[in-house]
């Protein structure tokens, strides 16, 4: 997993729950960082823009850590 | 006061099953969906390809041309299905009724593709003006108003704004206003129209919205699909009905209403537990009255477990004994004209002894193991129903509708 990718998700996730960036890594899971469903979206939301990429609902909804949005993000840049 | 039986005497609809009541109630006895793919001209560019756009509706047909330019298509659902209840009730407009006639509509979304036309003029247009009739068309109370002023009604007029549950809490209100004598009859109910760019992209960005199609209670819905319309009810006094002679389709028994206090999108079981249990209170019903619940039933992950938990909280063993139906499935979720089209959809189901079918239903799903009515309707002679709208925001509005005894 490319860190350049994995630090910007980091950064997203950070500047949309107001939470410092230094205590998340990839294996943060959504609950642990009190991350709702609506929060999620929110979250996905950023990361599209922040990537330019269009995330599927199905995928949106089956993300449960930060991997996860890595990987993806990863894959449709990869994709595209 | 709470013994003046309040009697619905006049029904209107505009829906993706039918304008008019009579295609609308052969729609649903057939369990037959008004979910397509969408006409509209950006539909290519959202997310999802289907909803429950209006179906046998031409504004030509009911608006003249100038008059079309005032009203945004969804207080001209509005007016359309006021007009037809109006003439279903076949209630005499005299001036003096109509100093008395309240009218209440619900509309969570109001004019909001007037709004969007007006931003596509300032922002992608570049224009230095937008049209004069923007907040006319915009204002959520817009139909409340046209309607008055189509059939000269004086009395107590507004709009109510609960999201989904707008036009139930509209229907709760006018239940009020004529329990208390406010008013000696009221024409009350929802109207919404959904279809706009900007709009449809709000939705696709909260990933609620099914590829497919909905599918309350099935292990794999997906989602909701949006629809538009209106429901409206003619209600007034029972003893003001029989005294005139007119046909009685069923008594509004009671309303129930709640908060969640939980959270502003994910639904909560107790909170919805609360305003059926309300309900039942106000109506003076044991819930082992109860035939029919016409549920929320969006056919969302969310709502449909949590409403299925709620129906059990309040009605405990008996629950297993309702026929629990979501005719979103074949009307769309119409967010704030919901609640009018599912009023008309119960009231209807009681007058004819049959509960329309939760449609395109494939498999159970353990956590929604209620008689959810799969596919096919049933006949079954209905004593009280209920019909449930628990909106975003957590607030609730529940009706309790029964048979003329």
């Amino acid at each position: 997993m490319s860190e350049d990718v994995l630090s910007r998700v980091i950064a997203v996730i950070a500047e949309a729950q107001k939470i410092p960036a230094e205590g998340i890594t990839a294996d943060s899971t959504f609950e642990e960082l009190k991350i709702d469903s609506l929060d999620g979206i929110n979250i996905v939301f950023a990361v599209e823009n922040e990537f330019n990429v269009n995330i599927p609902d199905d995928a949106a909804r089956s993300i449960r850590t930060v991997r996860d949005v890595a990987e993806g993000v990863e894959k449709l840049l990869a994709g595209a | 006061m709470r013994e003046r039986a309040i009697a619905v005497t006049g029904l209107g609809v505009v829906s993706a099953i039918g304008t008019g009541v009579p295609d609308f109630w052969d729609s649903l006895r057939n369990g037959r969906s008004g979910i397509r793919p969408l006409r509209f001209a950006r539909a290519k560019d959202l997310r999802f390809p289907n909803g429950a756009e209006a179906d046998g509706y031409d504004a030509a047909v009911h608006f003249e041309p100038k008059r079309l330019s005032f009203i945004d298509p969804f207080a001209q659902y509005g007016i359309v299905a006021a007009r037809e209840a109006v003439r279903d009730s076949g209630l005499e407009l005299t001036s003096d009724l109509k100093d008395r006639l309240a009218i209440i509509t619900g509309s969570s979304a109001g004019g909001q593709a007037a709004m969007d036309d007006g931003f596509v003029d300032l922002y992608a247009k570049g224009s230095p003006r937008v049209n004069p009739l923007m907040i006319p068309r915009v204002m959520s109370n817009s139909a409340a108003s046209h309607i008055a002023m189509e059939f000269g009604i004086r009395g107590p007029a507004f709009s109510v704004s609960t999201a989904c549950s707008s036009a139930n809490h509209a229907i709760g209100q006018a239940l009020m206003l004529l329990r208390s004598g406010a008013c000696e009859a009221a024409i009350t109910g929802g109207c919404e129209a959904v279809f706009s760019f900007g709009f449809l992209k709000a939705w696709e960005a909260m990933r609620v919205v099914a590829p497919d199609t909905c599918r309350p209670f099935s292990k794999d819905r997906a989602g909701l699909i949006l629809g538009e319309g209106a429901g409206m009810l003619v209600l007034e006094p029972l003893e003001r009905a029989q005294a005139r002679g007119a046909r009685v389709y069923a008594i509004l028994r009671g309303s129930g209403m709640s908060a969640d206090a939980h959270h502003i999108t994910q639904p909560s079981p107790d909170g919805a537990a609360l305003a059926i249990r309300n309900a039942l209170a106000d109506a003076s019903l044991d819930p082992a009255q109860v035939g029919y619940v016409n549920a929320h039933g969006t056919g969302t992950p969310a709502n449909d477990p949590t409403e299925t938990a709620a129906i059990r909280k309040a009605f405990g063993v008996h629950a297993d004994k309702l026929l629990v139906s979501s005719t979103k499935s074949m009307h769309g979720h119409a967010l704030g004209a919901a609640g009018g089209i599912e009023a008309v959809a119960t009231v209807l189901a009681i007058h004819n002894s049959f509960v329309p079918p939760t449609a395109n239903f494939t498999q159970p799903d353990p956590a929604c193991d209620l008689d959810v009515v799969p596919n096919t309707g049933r006949a079954s002679e209905i004593e009280a129903a209920l019909s449930n709208s628990f909106a975003f925001g957590g607030l609730n509005a529940v009706l309790a509708f029964s048979r003329l005894p």
